[in-house]
């Protein structure tokens, strides 16, 4: 069967596959390949997304949330059409319509404090735009991040993450950007006690490390410790932020008002790509005295702001709230009746919202169960940084159908998949 | 100015309403008993606390009916309501031992509820506790003219249900309502039915939908006066029944046959009872004015009779309350003998009864066929021969139509939704009640009498609702999870930020500790 796209065509699957691997990137194509998910998305709909063979998979991945609202989510879509009749990427070196219009929604819904925003075109140059916004309101260099962070491959921000990024391109600035571990406040103060750091740069939960949960009072206590030794405190939203966690900001369940903020994925309903950084005045002394201070052509590009105020309008509704009440509730309840019964295999359910991190007991575990997932019509994906841990995202505006279906593919595919670990075990011994 | 095609507004929104709505109504229909009277208490009561002034704020908002009269209405579609229903039972299981059948309700799920300018408050209170008592959600879509009054009396009850223990969103309503974003409602395959109280547009409309509905045809009550009547009585009730709430209701009288013999009588009891007799010469002034070029003028939709008939510089004492014009034929192309929605009433003499219910039925073969009549009479042959040959689903006998068919000075179910029935258009014939919301599910044993029916008796497949529905989402690994925080409410930030705060501190006094 061929698969004929209009602006391009292919025979086959394998055609793709191989051309892909010639072309494109031979690594990531065989990982997949490797991993059991031959995955190549064709059609996408709703928290659809359908492989080249047809098969249907309900996706529980949704790229970090940039898919919250489904994948071509029918007002986004329209709002990027009707935005199109009127504007393009603008110039970056003007004040802008769109640009203006967003920001102003972007603070009027943002943890209180925040005052202007700045623009990029996706995660990582946002993360990058908020800690060069630290040094310049500091003065100061140094960076503390959590060990196992993630916050995109940008040139600052690989820096605050796991070296298998920084290494690959001798980009590891270890005395510049200390690594602390996550949840241990003593850690944290030691770095900060001399008070030559920068900024704190937090994810609200870290998502690459497998959602695990801040321990109550963690982050409250970080923030306290930013102010007592004159650090920024920067919230990475990315991936916490846009109702997933029942509130529009995550970080605002912990009382916090970050002095920075960082938002991309999401933000613009996966349709356009764009990314904002909120900042409060303490932060914002940049923007006055050289306004060219960071430059992107294509950031804040004004088709994309429309996406975005749009998207933002869908996540900061009061009915969309109430669904992720409602959704994160069945998902939560469904995910602890499969938990009981392997409760040797399912050994920890990490939630806040519809933010789900899955344990398993096996430190490959959450590879065999995404396996399963797939072959039985769910896509979820593993945490990089602890592939124990499988990510598990239901969408903001799933159907009580569809989260029923969900959980009945999940248990299924759960069950089977701690047999499989069984059986590699037996075969390793 | 750059022209975008943007979708209508509030649309999007109206949709995200249906896909929270099956969220609430997933919930509720899992609501036993003690958990569903407790919610419908607190509406109802909610809305009864605010009669009179919600029907002041309906006068005022869509410029016509009586205030006192919307009031009782008020009260009777909330409190009344309830009180009526007070030992009907339209969650539990029922159990029909002989039969060996046991039948479980099923809600709708969510209803589409449309309520008209006419009786705004009181169709907005009766359909939501409807949708209540039978455990759905409800989106109420109020008409453009009653819009706020409407919205403010949803919001009442649904504050009131949501603090009883309802799960979240199970009320809902469009604040702003447009054709687009009600077309965009009714052909949401999500709405389980639409329940449309309003014009034959809207009516029509609901069953085009392709959704199940529920709508009613209008009214164009004949009521037919005979010689066996009471009739100081019967002018009375007419009287009152024609001027309440100024005669905007589906069911106000609008042509009313007196047989010829106690013809004068009556109309000299209507006079004393409030009623003005035009002459030929004013009755044609009056048609002239209210029916210009055979159409009514919606510039009288429940005014005052005697701000009417001063419009037609007709000269009628101050306690005039209803205008009556005599005429001979009911015809379409008399205007006079149409829907009327002002305090206008026609009047026929006929020979004899049997000509009297010729008449009725020509009233209603130009509009109002299944809604409603009125006889007053004390000939049980009479009364028989009217009620089988005149087209409606009720006749209210010797009592005023318009609380009698709805239910309210009659032994009818109370309703502001008169079922017109297959003769009006409609799906259903009766008054509008909460049986027509759900449907059972029916455990039907096997007829065999070797095969026992067990006992059922005292068991539910329903639970009590606790705490708040849902449970806000708490991080999984805080222990402090069983602080409820408040509510859901776009307005209840602060309280939740100071919540917040106090847990803060809380755990700051941990961990240092
Ligand atoms: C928390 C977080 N921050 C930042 C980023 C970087 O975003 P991008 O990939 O758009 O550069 C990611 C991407 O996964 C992320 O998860």
């Amino acid at each position: 069967m061929s698969h004929d796209y209009g602006f391009f065509s292919f025979e086959s699957k394998d055609e793709v596959l191989a051309k892909s691997k010639e072309f494109w990137n031979p690594g990531k194509t065989q990982f997949w390949i490797d991993e059991g998910v031959p995955l190549v998305i064709d059609r996408r709909e709703g928290y659809f997304i359908y492989d080249m063979s047809g098969k249907r998979l309900i996706d529980t991945h949704l790229n970090g949330g940039t898919y919250n609202l489904g994948h071509r989510n029918p007002e986004v879509v329209s709002a990027i059409e009707s935005a199109m009749t009127h504007f393009d990427i603008g110039n970056h070196h003007f004040p802008s319509l769109a640009r203006t219009a967003l920001a102003e929604a972007l603070i009027a819904g943002a943890p209180p404090g925040l005052t202007k925003v700045v623009y990029g075109s996706g995660g990582g140059e946002a993360i990058d735009i908020a800690l060069k916004t630290a040094r310049h309101a500091t003065q100061k260099r140094k960076i503390v991040s959590i060990v196992k962070a993630y916050h995109g491959h940008t040139g600052l921000a690989v820096a605050t993450g796991d070296d298998r990024f920084s290494k690959l391109f001798l980009s590891e600035q270890p005395d510049d950007f200390p690594h602390v571990p996550f949840n241990d406040l003593a850690a944290m103060e030691e770095a900060l006690v001399g008070r030559d750091v920068a900024a704190v740069i937090m994810e609200t939960i870290p998502a690459t490390y497998g959602f695990p949960l801040p321990n109550p009072g963690y982050l409250e206590a970080v923030k306290a410790m930013c102010e007592r030794y004159d650090a920024l405190y920067i919230a990475d939203e990315v991936q916490t932020g846009l109702m997933r966690t029942g509130e529009l900001w995550g970080i605002s369940k912990h009382g916090i008002s970050p002095d920075i903020m960082v938002t991309g994925k999401g933000i613009s309903g996966g349709m356009y790509p764009i990314s904002a950084v909120l900042v409060n005045e303490k932060a914002a002394g940049w923007l006055t005295e050289d306004g060219f201070g960071h430059i992107s052509t294509f950031g804040g590009a004004e088709v994309g702001c429309i996406a975005a105020l749009k998207s933002l309008e869908i996540c900061s509704r009061p009915e969309t709230r109430s669904m992720v009440h409602y959704i994160s509730d069945l998902i939560g309840r469904g995910m602890r009746s499969i938990q009981d019964l392997y409760p040797d295999w399912f050994v920890g359910i990490r939630q806040n919202g519809v933010i789900l991190g899955l344990e398993f007991a096996d430190p490959q575990g959450a590879k065999f169960v995404m396996r399963r997932l797939y072959e039985h019509g769910v896509w979820a994906i593993f945490s990089t940084l602890d592939p124990r841990v499988l990510q598990f995202k239901p969408g903001l505006l799933l159907t009580p159908e569809l989260c029923e279906e969900l959980l009945d593919r999940a248990q299924v595919a759960i069950g089977l998949a701690r047999d499989d670990v069984a059986r590699a075990g037996r075969k390793a011994s | 100015m750059p022209e975008l095609l943007v979708e209508s507004a509030g649309v999007p929104r109206a949709r995200a309403m249906v896909a929270r709505a099956e969220w609430a109504a997933r919930t509720f229909a899992t609501y036993d008993k003690p958990s569903v009277d407790r919610i419908v208490r607190a509406a109802a009561k909610a809305l009864a606390d605010h009669a009179a002034e919600f029907a002041k704020a309906a006068v005022a908002e869509t410029g016509f009916g009586v205030a006192d009269h919307k009031a009782l209405k008020n009260l009777a579609c909330s409190t009344g309501l309830v009180d009526h229903y007070r030992d009907h039972d339209y969650v539990t299981p029922r159990i029909d031992v002989d039969a060996k059948i046991v039948e479980v309700p099923r809600p709708a799920g969510v209803i589409f509820a449309l309520t008209p300018s006419t009786n705004p408050v009181a169709t907005t209170s009766f359909k939501i506790l409807l949708a209540l008592m039978t455990r759905s959600a409800v989106i109420v879509s109020p008409h453009p003219l009653a819009k706020d009054v409407c919205s403010a009396a949803a919001k009442v009850m649904a504050e009131a249900a949501l603090a009883a223990g309802a799960p979240d969103g199970v009320i809902q309503w469009v604040a702003e309502p447009s054709i687009p974003l009600i077309n965009a409602l009714m052909t949401d395959e999500r709405v389980d039915v639409i329940v449309a109280t309003g014009g034959s547009a809207v009516v029509r409309s609901a069953y085009r939908s392709g959704n199940p509905a529920i709508g009613v045809g209008p009214g164009n009550v004949p009521v037919l006066v005979d010689r066996t009547a009471d009739i100081p009585a019967a002018a009375a009730r007419i009287i009152e029944s024609k001027s309440f709430d100024n005669s905007i209701l589906c069911t106000n009288e609008s042509v009313v046959i007196v047989e010829s013999a106690v013809a004068d009588k009556f109309v000299s009891a209507m006079v004393h009872e409030g009623g003005f007799l035009l002459n030929p010469e004013d009755r044609d002034r009056i048609r002239e004015l209210v029916f210009p070029d055979g159409h009514f003028d919606i510039r009288f939709v429940g005014k005052d009779a005697t701000w009417i008939a001063a419009e037609a510089g007709i000269r009628v004492p101050a306690n005039t309350k209803v205008l009556i014009a005599p005429f001979d034929l009911a015809v379409p192309e008399e205007p006079l003998a149409h829907e009327k929605l002002c305090p206008v009433l026609g009047l026929i003499k006929v020979p004899t009864a049997a000509r009297g219910i010729e008449v009725a039925r020509a009233v209603l073969r130009i509009t109002g066929a299944g809604h409603s009549a009125a006889i007053h009479s004390r000939d049980a042959q009479t009364v028989l021969a009217f009620g089988a040959g005149v087209p409606v689903y009720r006749v209210s006998v010797n009592v005023g139509n318009s609380l009698g068919s709805s239910g309210i000075h009659t032994n009818l179910a109370p309703s502001m939704t008169i079922g017109t029935g297959y003769a009006g258009r409609s799906s259903v014939g009766e008054n509008l009640q909460p049986s027509h919301l759900i449907h059972w599910t029916r455990l039907a044993y096997n007829a065999d009498v070797r095969e026992v029916l067990p006992d059922f008796t005292g068991l539910s497949p329903w639970t009590a609702a606790t705490g708040s529905v849902p449970p806000y989402p708490q991080a999984s690994n805080l222990s402090t999870a069983n602080v409820a925080p408040p509510r859901a409410q776009d307005d209840a930030t602060e309280l939740r930020e100071e919540i917040r705060r106090l847990i803060v501190e809380e755990l700051h006094q941990i961990i240092k500790g």
